[in-house]
């Protein structure tokens, strides 16, 4: 079987990433590739359309630099999120100022609608209907269909270049495992991209020894595997505000 | 003697919107208020708590020592325990549960409220659609949950009513709320119009019309909360 490439750093599993690029960022609170968007953030790269739950805020900490840094940098041109904008009138968004000033594209989809988008995609489905948001600004000039007697409307696949994605097991093979609500959009994302690259919790096992009926994701979809190193960021302690970071 | 004026606190409104929920429903829980309600229900009730991220049978939110950090609610940062039987699935599979319709009862946190079951709370601006605003999960689960209730301060902090006529921002479902639970005041959506079932410590009906935006047609079983 053909074997993903694995690597030793973050760096290498984001090297040569390419401008103009669209970008699938998974996460809902825990699941995010935290060391992979770091990484990016230390390339060059720009000109990014990313596909992500929210837009996120900026960071002071280096390690922690994610799409809110990317987006305020001018780094990305586009983002289709089910967050683009603050729900509280106290607090401004990161992306608002930007997209009110035309230097930054927003596509707001209903979550539900994003997460089906991201599944065709990796489905090879181009549409599908759905009844999220009939009747509502963010079916304005999309297709309307009758089924049984109520009102859908059609929304298309989405499909990007790259994916990254945090998983908490891998094999050889490029097998995933998620654990707990880290999984949320990572399988769908990782059958969504051209270029999957993976940052793994734990020690990247031989192939054959996660059980086939325990994958997530099948390795065939993976491009690239990374450990997270010692020192990488776990998650974020959400009592602290400080990072948790992998120690062995 | 009058009692004192007392409205509800956040936690007495997710009180009331766990007394509104019946046998075995499979319920999902909006950010806000509504995600406090996990820790009012009875074992009794049996109910099912499903999350957008995919987590199906959550309990109360963990307490400390118990947080794990992979574990949250539809805020994406409270850490809440799983009950026995729990089960993950990722998100796309999770709206499945959503729009197949198998969500008894959605609770959310709304701006705006009007009688014919339309609401908002996507936007705080009227500025025409410009692809701006937080939706979540909200257009999904208002389109397919069975019922909708909100919970909400019945006046905004400038005082102005939230139980309107007509929704002026834009809405996230043009129909299907329900139950609306404020500060002040338990309402019944029914047929076209707001029906006021509850009332707030020390409130009149007087008193909770004065501040609405609607009609509210007085419940003939209208009551103070029991909280």
């Amino acid at each position: 079987m053909p074997r993903p490439r694995i690597v030793m750093s973050m760096d290498e599993a984001v090297a040569g990433f390419a401008d103009n690029s669209s970008l699938m960022i998974p996460g809902f609170g825990p699941g995010q590739p935290t060391n992979l968007l770091a990484a990016l953030w230390r390339t060059p790269a720009t000109g990014l359309t990313t596909i992500s739950n929210g837009v996120g805020f900026e960071s002071a900490d280096e390690d922690l630099k994610g799409l809110g840094d990317l987006v305020m940098a001018g780094r990305v041109t586009k983002v289709i999120a089910a967050f683009t904008a603050s729900t509280r009138p106290s607090r401004t968004g990161t992306a608002e100022a930007l997209v009110a000033n035309g230097t930054l594209k927003a596509e707001l989809v209903p979550q539900g609608t994003l997460a089906e988008r991201i599944r065709s995609g990796g489905a090879g489905v181009p549409a599908f209907y759905t009844p999220a948001g009939v009747g509502t600004e963010t079916a304005t000039g999309k297709e309307h269909r009758e089924f049984g007697g109520r009102t859908f409307v059609m929304e298309t696949a989405l499909f990007a270049d790259y994916a990254f994605i945090r998983a908490w097991k891998a094999d050889t093979a490029g097998n995933l495992v998620f654990r707990r609500a880290a999984r949320n959009f990572n399988p769908i994302m990782a059958t969504a991209a051209r270029n999957v690259i993976v940052e793994v919790e734990q020690p990247i096992v031989e192939a054959g020894e996660i059980d086939p009926d325990q994958v997530h994701v099948p390795g065939i979809y993976v491009t690239t595997l990374v450990r997270i190193p010692v020192g990488g960021v776990l998650h974020i302690n959400r009592a602290s505000g400080m990072a948790v970071r992998q120690t062995a | 003697m009058a009692e004192e004026k007392q409205p509800l606190n956040r936690e007495q409104m997710a009180a009331v919107l766990a007394q509104n929920m019946g046998y075995g429903w499979i319920v999902n829980l909006g950010i806000g208020i509504p995600t406090n309600v996990s820790n009012f229900l009875t074992p009794e009730q049996e109910i099912v708590l499903h999350s957008e991220n995919g987590v199906i049978g959550y309990g109360r939110l963990a307490g400390e020592g118990e947080e794990d950090p992979d574990i949250v609610n539809a805020s994406a940062t409270q850490s809440v325990t799983l009950n026995p039987g729990a089960a993950i699935v990722h998100h796309a599979d999770s709206f499945n549960v959503i729009r197949r319709g198998m969500i008894d009862v959605t609770c959310l946190g709304a701006y705006q409220v009007a009688p014919d079951g339309s609401f908002a709370n996507w936007k705080i601006t009227t500025e025409p659609w410009n692809n701006l605003g937080g939706i979540g999960g909200a257009m999904d689960l208002a389109s397919s949950a069975k019922q909708i209730y909100l919970a909400m301060d019945h006046q905004t902090r400038d005082g102005e009513p939230r139980l309107l006529e007509k929704c002026s921002l834009p809405v996230t479902a043009p129909s299907g709320v329900t139950l609306v639970v404020t500060n002040l005041a338990v309402v019944a959506v029914r047929n076209g119009k707001f029906i006021l079932e509850q009332h707030a410590p020390g409130y009149s009906a007087e008193d909770i019309q004065a501040v609405t935006g609607a009609r509210l047609e007085i419940s003939p079983d209208f009551r103070r909360v029991s909280v």
